[in-house]
């Protein structure tokens, strides 16, 4: 195998590692913080993609687009905050199960409504659409790199802002022990909205830079919220790092693993075996990293509560 | 129990074939049977989620396992049903043992998030094995007992016999000792245990069981449709059996069965209504969640009582 081939999954791998951090990080904070399990989190990256879609379609500018898009997603992400979840902070994990299905079969049928059930075409804009050399011999599609550009400098931003901000603190203050920060004067109801905006900001990101990679299409939302459901209990429930230690990981196992145990297997068995249960033991290996994980370290790789 | 609904309904429901087919209405016959094998999976479910509170989230691998595997050996040349549902019960519960055993380790949140890994490790094996079909499931003839051909009548009265068996099992089940026990772990794990009780081996007992019945409901989805979908293993289809549990009531014992009926004829009414149905469902189990806490048995026995 040649050491380019290698490094190019390598990197589409940490590519999509970030874009998972992306979502993960909104779902462990609410899931950490409010103790809330959000099934339609993945609904408002399907929000963002069509958002992106639609507003790089009217103004004909990829950046703008996204930029209306993030913000777009973050107000219906607070206006559902705001509406409908926020009753469901006290009740038990299966309500919160129900209410937020309920939520996805909405906004999914909401969207075919709006959208139409066809897939919507966003294309990466016209400057990155091509290769470039980034190592002498290995081309690598510039509009990869840019997202793991804008994975990187994300995934900075948030910790600053987990780490070195008053809001940060008072976050960091709910994940470890609710009822205290409540008590020590930390404002829980507009921060639950705020952090519901900033997670869905992250999903737009997410959307708006998966979209032109994988497809816009309704129920886009599902099978990514797996794996950012995946990624959280990997990493440990209401830990940005944590986040972001099982995104990468996931990422990069996915990625390889697609990519390289059908060739592993056709060493040792028969091609047709080979070609049958390569892409099915690639699909599993993630799942069978969480079963090992959590086998190993019940609360995740970096447990938030102590 | 109030015996007297009960038997009102199960006369009905035998009473329903004949009727049906005089009148024109063979269609329902079938949509009863499907109803009453996803009663029958919910239930089940119910027993683990609503007594014993474990919160599996892969329910649909024991499932779907039993319906791939009544086709896989009708597609073998095994017809006898005596051979397959032996073999599917047991495969269902071999299964349903060795994730349990593994899960049951695990407590809360990663408890949903560790059953729901295995059952999508045992759907994407499934679609792995293109000779049976792959991603688009595999035909399966009905198979043969010996006794009755299996027709859709046939099976109708099957499904209801297997139905009424399994739930008079279930309700002497989850009111014996076992199910006091299952439930007194549900209310406080530490203190059961401190009591003595061997919770782990409870829980993986009811565990196992819960998996058998709903291999059972495969098998017979399987005969219903003479068709094993990859559909019956996916992570929806989990997600489908508990929607029909909380919404018929967790806990509740005739949640499962409520639950499974309501949800079921809710979206056959609407398909019918309009393209778009599942806007209707969700804005039903939205409205559900928000002002019936305690599903539908809840609402109901409020009500009664």
């Amino acid at each position: 195998m040649p050491p380019s081939l290698f490094l190019e999954q390598i990197l589409n791998g940490v590519q999509f590692g970030l874009m998972l951090f992306l979502l993960a990080a909104g779902l462990t904070l609410v899931f950490g913080i409010m103790d809330m399990i959000n099934l339609a989190h993945g609904s408002l990256y399907m929000i963002g993609a069509y958002l992106t879609a639609t507003f790089v379609g009217l103004t004909g500018v990829f950046w703008l687009g996204v930029l209306l898009a993030v913000v777009g997603t973050a107000l219906i992400g607070m206006l559902l905050e705001f509406s409908i979840l926020r009753q469901l902070y006290k009740r038990d994990h299966l309500s919160q199960v129900l209410a937020t299905f309920a939520l996805i079969l909405i906004i999914n049928e909401v969207v075919r409504i709006i959208w139409g059930s066809q897939p919507l075409l966003l294309s990466a804009p016209e400057g990155l659409s091509g290769p470039i050399e980034i190592l002498p011999g290995l081309n690598y599609s510039a509009f990869r790199l840019t997202i793991i550009a804008v994975g990187l400098v994300v995934a900075v931003g948030l910790f600053l802002l987990v780490n070195n901000t008053r809001v940060g603190m008072w976050l960091r203050a709910g994940a470890s022990n609710r009822e205290m920060a409540q008590a020590m004067g930390v404002p829980i109801k507009p921060l639950f909205t705020l952090l519901f905006g900033v997670g869905a900001a992250l999903c737009a990101i997410a959307g708006a830079f998966l979209g032109p990679i994988l497809a816009v299409q309704v129920g886009m939302g599902e099978s990514i919220l797996i794996l950012a459901f995946v990624v959280i209990v990997i990493g440990g429930i209401g830990s940005i790092k944590g986040a972001l230690v099982g995104a990468l990981l996931v990422g990069i196992v996915d990625t390889a693993g697609r990519a390289f145990l059908p060739l592993l297997l056709s060493q040792v068995a028969s091609p047709e075996v080979a070609s049958n249960l390569g892409p099915a033991l690639a699909s599993i290996l993630i799942y069978l990293l969480m079963a090992v994980v959590l086998f190993f370290k019940p609360q995740g790789l970096f447990p938030a509560r102590t | 129990m109030r015996y007297g609904p009960i038997l009102l309904l199960l006369g009905l429901l035998l009473a329903f074939p004949p009727i049906a087919s005089a009148t024109g209405l063979e269609f329902y016959t079938g949509l009863l049977t499907k109803l009453m094998i996803f009663a029958l999976a919910a239930g089940s479910l119910n027993l683990i989620l609503g007594y014993g509170g474990m919160v599996s989230f892969g329910h649909a691998a024991y499932f779907g396992v039993g319906a791939y595997t009544a086709a896989i050996l009708a597609r073998e040349g095994v017809s006898s049903a005596w051979v397959i549902w032996p073999v599917a019960l047991a495969l269902s519960g071999l299964l349903a043992f060795l994730i349990g055993a593994v899960c049951l380790r695990t407590r809360g949140v990663y408890f949903i998030m560790i059953t729901l890994a295995f059952a999508q490790m045992i759907y994407f094996l499934v679609v792995s094995f293109k000779q049976y079909g792959g991603e688009d499931g595999l035909r399966a003839r009905r198979p043969d007992f010996g006794l009755f051909e299996l027709s859709d009548t046939t099976l109708y009265y099957l499904t209801l016999a297997v139905l009424a068996a399994v739930l008079y099992g279930l309700y002497r089940l989850v009111n014996s000792r076992f199910g006091r026990v299952l439930q007194a772990i549900r209310e406080n794990e530490s203190r059961t245990a401190a009591i003595g009780y061997p919770v782990y081996r409870f829980q993986l007992v009811a565990f196992v069981i819960a998996g058998v019945l709903a291999g059972l409901a495969g098998v017979l989805m399987a005969h219903y449709t003479e068709y094993a979908s990859p559909n019956l293993l996916a992570w929806q289809q989990s997600g489908h059996l508990m929607m029909m549990v909380i919404l018929g009531g967790v806990g509740q014992f005739w949640g499962g069965v409520l639950g499974a009926a309501t949800l079921l004829l809710v979206e056959e009414i609407l398909q019918d209504l309009t393209l778009y149905w599942q806007l209707g469902v969700g804005l039903i189990l939205l409205l559900v969640v928000l002002f019936a806490p305690r599903g539908l048995a809840g609402l109901l026995r409020r009500r009664a009582g």
